[in-house]
């Protein structure tokens, strides 16, 4: 029994940093720009799907490296083109464009690489298991745990100390202050979005190498990561890690105690704290 | 719009809508199609009391949508096979859930409204996915029908005759939508576009925003399970999908579509999307693109909506 739930703590804390990844990015960008964006599990299934194509030719350390920047690329691109014209009017229409984006998105890959799940191979070194008692414990899973750990704790750095991420975090308190000190707004938002995206396809490459790949392997991320952002506190980074992995190993221990209510509970957590306390657990009082 | 000008539409709608089953197969459409227009239409309406006219942003009315549905389905399968019954049960298990819910997130404003709305929409869905035993699980509900209604003097058979159905559809669709013009002519209705114009003014004109968005909240997503249950009785089936987010940002974009500072805008909206996506449906696999592309043009070029544009171009000298 204590394996089991151990076993199924450490599969939600896994879930979790996916959940976290993806949360964080839909995070960055709905600070700075205000725009809930619901292509983001596309933008995910697009990094899985290219770092499939890309590994037979570069192999997986190259596609884990070069997939989520192209698709970071492919991002900026979408927002300069589709979303930077909606900046300023009501949020009903961002969210209306990413929701189509997102229909776009997953038929488009649906309709490239079919709809069965793809495998995607990893080397063999990481998933052979690295204890006989721990089996769930592979090579493959704790490098998981490391690569999305070192990706928070430089998301943070970067947003702590370098320029940009200064600047990033100016504009999500005053984005009109930020650009009369002569910040060019414009480049901000692209190059954020950017970021957001960067993670998200990460988080679809990581994905990939465990559940292989699936059209909707990005649609099934999303909501979660809404009901992280929102247990974490809108406009609070550290709320929405937080969120990511508490729903993760929530609905990890369900598993084991009530299965039919493993995607329900994190839902029923969010009600609990929208009922306690409606700003999130590290929102701050009277944004929203 | 001139008052003339306007009772001249509601003439025009009405004619169109009653004389619908008469003419529509000469169009190359069906009388179910028709109907399927006028209940999805009336579930973009109840969405745009809320979203144009109160000026609130609800990205997951699919859920009391859905509650319709499964409402209406499970009543008539497991316990009584009443098609009044089964619309009663599914607008109050709508009703019910959105007072509650409701209380727990009208202080919540724009994105987070949203945001919130959306999330809360996906319990739903689950519950109708997971419960395999009672809602068929990702089956659907199936193995019931609607039901022949009894007047008491004699029953009117909508089982069999599309037309009888279309008709009591459009009963149930004119006295949804009389209410609604009805509140939203009253003072309280104006209280609602005073909101949306300007919440902070409002409040300080002592209008208890919170209650009034909660009133127009529980209101819209009453209408919107009473076109659920339509829906339910429309295809004797009860699907989740009913109740997923996809189905929320449909009624939305039919909002947006046909205009959402319009009273008919979400009726034109509805006809133009339920139309179109029959047809792209019939031609091709790939139907979600060409929807997922139709939003996206929408958003850029026809923000305001088939009516909206209509009322600037006469509104232009």
């Amino acid at each position: 029994m204590t394996q089991l739930i151990l076993y199924n703590v450490f599969n939600g804390l896994i879930t979790g940093a996916f959940y976290a990844l993806m949360a964080l990015g839909l995070s960055l960008i709905l600070n700075l720009s205000g725009v809930i964006n619901f292509a983001h599990g596309g933008f995910l299934a697009l990094g899985a799907y290219l770092a499939f194509v890309l590994t037979p030719h570069i192999g997986f350390w190259g596609a884990l490296l070069l997939s989520p920047v192209l698709t970071a690329a492919v991002g900026v691109l979408v927002e300069r083109v589709l979303i930077r014209p909606l900046y300023g009017r009501d949020p009903l229409y961002s969210l209306l464009l990413t929701f189509g984006l997102a229909f776009i998105f997953e038929d488009g890959t649906r309709f490239i690489w079919g709809p069965a799940t793809l495998p995607f191979s990893i080397p063999q070194w990481l998933s052979t298991p690295l204890s006989s008692q721990f089996f769930f414990l592979t090579g493959y899973r704790l490098f998981m745990v490391l690569l999305v750990t070192g990706t928070v704790v430089a998301l943070f750095v970067i947003l702590t100390f370098s320029r940009l991420g200064v600047r990033i975090r100016a504009g999500t308190v005053d984005l009109e202050t930020v650009s009369a000190l002569g910040v060019n707004v414009r480049v901000l938002r692209s190059l954020n979005f950017g970021l957001g995206i960067y993670l998200a396809a990460l988080a679809g490459v990581l994905a990939a190498g465990m559940l292989g790949l699936q059209p909707t392997i990005g649609t099934d991320l999303i909501m979660p990561s809404f009901v992280a952002i929102i247990i974490g506190g809108l406009g609070s980074l550290p709320g929405t890690l937080l969120g990511g992995l508490l729903i993760g190993v929530a609905s990890g221990l369900t598993t084991v105690f009530f299965p039919s209510a493993t995607e329900a509970v994190i839902y029923v957590l969010m009600a609990l704290v929208l009922l306690v306390r409606p700003r999130g657990l590290l929102g701050e009082e009277g944004r929203f | 719009m001139p008052r003339l000008h306007r009772r001249a539409a509601d003439v025009i709608v009405w004619l169109l809508l009653l004389s619908t089953p008469y003419w529509i197969n000469a169009v190359g459409g069906y009388t179910q199609l028709g109907s399927r227009v006028l209940i999805l239409a009336l579930a973009a309406m109840s969405l745009n009391f809320l979203l144009g006219y109160t000026g609130v942003l609800s990205f997951g009315h699919a859920a009391y949508f859905g509650l319709g549905v499964y409402g209406a389905g499970l009543t008539i399968k497991y316990l009584v096979p009443s098609t009044v019954l089964g619309i009663g049960v599914g607008i109050l298990a709508g009703a019910a859930a959105a007072a509650v819910l409701g209380a727990l997130i009208v202080h919540l404003r724009g994105i987070y409204f949203a945001m919130v709305t959306i999330a809360i929409g996906q319990v739903f869905y689950f519950i109708a996915y997971r419960w395999n035993n009672v809602t068929g699980g990702d089956d659907g509900l199936s193995g019931w029908s609607r039901q022949p209604i009894d007047f008491g003097f004699g029953t009117l058979d909508i089982v069999r005759g599309d037309k009888a159905f279309y008709y009591t559809a459009l009963v149930c669709f004119a006295v949804a939508v009389g209410i609604m013009a009805a509140v939203l002519r009253s003072p309280f209705g104006r209280t609602l576009l005073a909101i949306r114009e300007n919440e902070r003014r409002a409040r300080f004109l002592g209008i208890p925003v919170d209650q009034h968005i909660w009133l127009s909240w529980v209101i819209s997503c009453t209408f919107v399970s009473l076109a659920g249950t339509l829906y339910a009785l429309l295809n004797n089936f009860a699907d989740p999908h009913d109740l997923r987010w996809d189905q929320s940002g449909d009624f939305v974009i039919m909002a947006v579509l046909g205009g959402m500072r319009s009273f008919w805008g979400p009726l034109v909206g509805a006809s133009i999307f339920v139309v179109l996506e029959d047809y792209v449906s019939s031609q091709t696999e790939n139907w979600m693109s060409f929807v997922g592309l139709f939003f996206v043009i929408i958003v850029l070029f026809f923000r305001r909506g088939v009516l909206g544009m209509l009322r600037r171009q006469s509104a232009a000298p």
